[in-house]
């Protein structure tokens, strides 16, 4: 590997002691902190700050409002406005899944449902959200409108088991989703 | 090429080198090849390596030529008028002269220098046309559909379809999720009218149940009023179904089939010894579905055998090695257990000790058994027989999977004679120490609780926990058919491989290797063996059938090693049709 020889820059004496670049650092930090306290940071409003600097004071002031529309939080089930559950379990998310976070024991609708005639349901769905990536193939990848990611960002849990979201969480934290394609209609 | 007529004399057309052969020259999609007199060209193509999309034709089954898929560009030589000499090229074959209609190919079989187009303009047209016929009615509900994954209509779709649909109008609605049979349910909607399971029932079931109503967009598959598909091959017609129109109620809703991992193996249930597939995913069996063998099974299997797996992960399933104490069967070490049953048979003089070995042992486990025979001392072996009826298809009157393996590998003519004498044996108290392998004796040998009782010491190696284990001294969990590997015989004499598919259940071992360490804590020796194909080899060193042979050279189709002279009525049928010329496969 070829040497190369840095020429290093003659300092005077004033430079060498670096007293000038002290008092210079002090005055631009005094300048912010002057501002700071005058509520006037760079930045302050788009980043949602807490009023002193550009800092949000997490947990008790949140994104929430801020995330933009194509944010990736946590997955989840959702059902329509008829109070269906979307998913069929077709299985397609838990194949598509790049950390295999997703597990789904099918089964079928018995007769007497009112949603008899869509025939299947997951009667287990579960995304292990320590797997899980939020890249948000599942949501691509689904026929049925019924996985979406959400702006579900804060996912925590003191166990491991904690972490797994199941059936219901997931239906909880998904709600309820209005304007989708309504495949199973009554001419079905 | 010279065109004086003695030089064409001497050099011989291409037409009369086929002819000689009993062969016709056809060209497929501009090569040249020789086929059969009397083939079908869908099946010359396949030959051909050249894939032409089909719903309808299968090739063991006839023809109908309905789902109109298989439409091919064909040309022959136009018809030379009176004295004219036919063109040829340079290579002496006819110049085709391509007919502007497609045919299909299932039905017509080919001709000498005949022309088969299966690209090109005028074809995928015609498939695509089809296809959106297909797809007008059809209810798309592939996220609900099992068939999805192994859907021809999908599969097709995105090689020949539009993507989308024209058509505006709505569809007809047809009868859904009906319960046909026992173990089959019908879409009627899914239905594209192939007749597949129709001419199945027929032709080789032989029991016609199935048929079609109504005509045009509102035909429909149905049954015949008062009957249901409860025939024991009925689960054939899912297999066949090139659609999701028929669907096995077993494996309804448990598994997407991409998730699957296919293991070619054998069946178990019967002397047949049907060639299998096993699908399966983690550990656990989906479904078990015929492979094609021309020799056995053809591409069929009986219900009631391929159903029968639910046992391996079941309730009843043994796991770990038990030892009696008092009355009731304890845990204990693979170690312990076996260094116990070798204390307690050296204790019994080998005259009293008798081994009642199994017809479902595979050959590797009974050229163990052999052996373990000789270590202790005793000629007292015998198989335990199951007779059952017959039916007149696959299924077959000895339900033991390799009595012909047994009778090559143990070298007796009769493997199950001696199972009455060891009886005697222990009702009247000559035999003290009984090794039952496999078997329920309570159950298929006519024992009693009582004779077992009698016994001294008695030792078993089971699948599944049973009335003959519950008196047994020590038992020894087994693995399943799915979990191990070896090879069987089958009735006709070929020699057939099993495969792993899922490891052995809890601490369950595979048979030969329980055979081999109890062969090892009665002798004390050290272990040499460590594969199954280094018992097979002492196996094909030791019985002539078998010299020359590995467990890899079997293959996945067997091997005849013997013959026995029994037929396979199914072959028997099939080859009949296929002599008849009803079928081509």
């Amino acid at each position: 590997m070829a040497v190369v020889k840095l020429q290093r820059p003659k300092l005077n004496f004033g430079e060498k002691i670096y007293f000038g670049a002290l008092i210079k650092g002090f005055f631009l930090t005094m300048t912010h902190a002057v501002k700071t306290l005058r509520g006037k940071s760079v930045g302050a409003d788009e980043l949602a700050s807490s009023g002193l600097g550009v800092t949000m004071q997490f947990p008790e002031q949140r994104w929430d409002e801020h995330l933009p529309e194509y944010y990736r939080g946590a997955p989840a089930l959702v059902t329509d406005e008829q109070g269906r559950e979307r998913c069929v379990s077709c299985q397609l998310c838990e194949f598509i899944c790049p950390p295999k976070a997703i597990k789904i024991v099918p089964s079928e609708i018995p007769s007497d449902d009112p949603w008899a005639k869509v025939e299947k349901r997951p009667l287990e769905f579960e995304i292990d959200m320590i797997r899980c990536i939020y890249c948000g193939m599942c949501e691509e990848v689904c026929p049925e409108q019924a996985i979406y990611l959400r702006k579900d960002y804060l996912i925590t849990g003191l166990k491991r088991a904690d972490m797994v979201h199941d059936k219901k969480k997931l239906y909880e934290i998904g709600g309820t989703r209005v304007g989708l394609v309504n495949k199973w209609n009554e001419l079905k | 090429m010279s065109d004086t007529p003695s030089a064409t004399a001497e050099l011989k057309l291409p037409k009369d080198q086929a002819t000689e052969k009993g062969l016709v020259n056809v060209q497929i999609d501009g090569v040249w090849h020789q086929f059969p007199k009397g083939t079908r060209m869908i099946e010359a193509c396949r030959q051909a390596q050249v894939i032409v999309p089909h719903y309808c034709y299968h090739p063991k089954l006839s023809s109908p030529g309905n789902c109109r898929m298989c439409l091919v560009q064909m040309g022959m030589p136009p018809r030379p008028t009176p004295g004219q000499e036919p063109q040829r090229d340079e290579n002496g074959y006819e110049i085709i002269g391509w007919i502007p209609r497609p045919v299909i190919a299932c039905a017509n079989t080919i001709g000498e220098n005949m022309g088969i187009r299966t690209t090109g303009e005028l074809v995928e047209k015609c498939r695509e046309g089809v296809m959106e016929f297909l797809l007008i009615n059809h209810p798309l509900d592939c996220p609900i559909c099992d068939q999805a994954g192994e859907c021809r209509l999908q599969e097709q779709s995105v090689q020949h379809g539009r993507g989308v649909s024209r058509f505006v109008d709505m569809k007809v609605k047809k009868p859904k999720n009906v319960e046909i049979g026992p173990r089959i349910r019908l879409d009627d909607e899914r239905c594209i009218m192939c007749s597949r399971c129709i001419r199945f029932m027929d032709e080789v079931a032989g029991d016609p149940v199935l048929g079609f109503t109504q005509r045009g967009a509102h035909t429909t598959l149905t049954v015949h009023p008062d009957r249901l598909l409860d025939s024991n091959y009925s689960l054939n017609t899912a297999d066949i179904c090139p659609v999701g129109a028929l669907t096995s109620n077993d494996f309804r809703f448990q598994m997407r089939v991409w998730f699957l991992k296919e293991t070619p193996s054998i069946d178990v249930n019967c002397g047949t010894g049907t060639n299998i597939t096993i699908w399966t995913r983690e550990n656990k069996i989906h479904r078990i579905t015929p492979r094609l063998n021309d020799e056995v099974n053809s591409a069929w299997m009986p219900d009631s055998h391929r159903l029968n797996f639910h046992y391996i992960d079941g309730e009843a399933r043994l796991t770990e090695p038990l030892v009696k104490s008092g009355s009731r069967h304890l845990p204990e070490t693979w170690a312990q257990a076996l260094a116990s049953a070798a204390a307690e048979i050296k204790a019994i003089p080998a005259a009293q000790t008798a081994i009642i070995a199994s017809g479902r042992m595979t050959n590797e486990e009974l050229f163990l058994t052999r052996a373990l025979a000789a270590e202790i001392g005793t000629s007292q072996l015998a198989l335990v027989p199951r007779l059952a009826e017959a039916d007149a298809l696959l299924i077959a009157a000895d339900r033991n999977p390799n009595t012909t393996g047994a009778k090559l590998v143990l070298g007796v003519e009769e493997p199950y004679w001696k199972l009455n004498s060891i009886r005697d044996g222990v009702r009247n108290g000559s035999i003290k120490s009984l090794i039952v392998l496999g078997d329920d004796l309570i159950t298929d040998a006519d024992f009693t609780a009582e004779d077992l009782g009698k016994l001294d010491f008695l030792l078993q190696t089971s699948v599944l926990a049973n009335p003959t284990a519950e008196q047994a001294h020590i038992v020894l969990p087994s693995a399943a058919f799915a979990e191990k590997r070896g090879s069987m015989v089958n009735l006709a004499g070929r020699l057939q491989r099993l495969n792993r598919a899922v490891e052995p259940q809890g601490q369950a071992h595979d048979d030969w290797e329980i055979l081999r360490d109890l062969i090892l804590a009665l002798s004390g020796g050290k272990n040499e063996v460590y594969h199954i194909e280094d018992v097979f080899k002492a196996l094909a060193e030791n019985v002539s059938a078998f010299n020359g042979l590995t467990l890899s050279k079997i293959g996945h189709q067997g091997a005849q090693i013997a013959d026995t002279g029994y037929q396979i009525p199914l072959l028997a049928n099939e080859r009949a049709r296929k002599a008849a010329g009803l079928i081509n496969g």
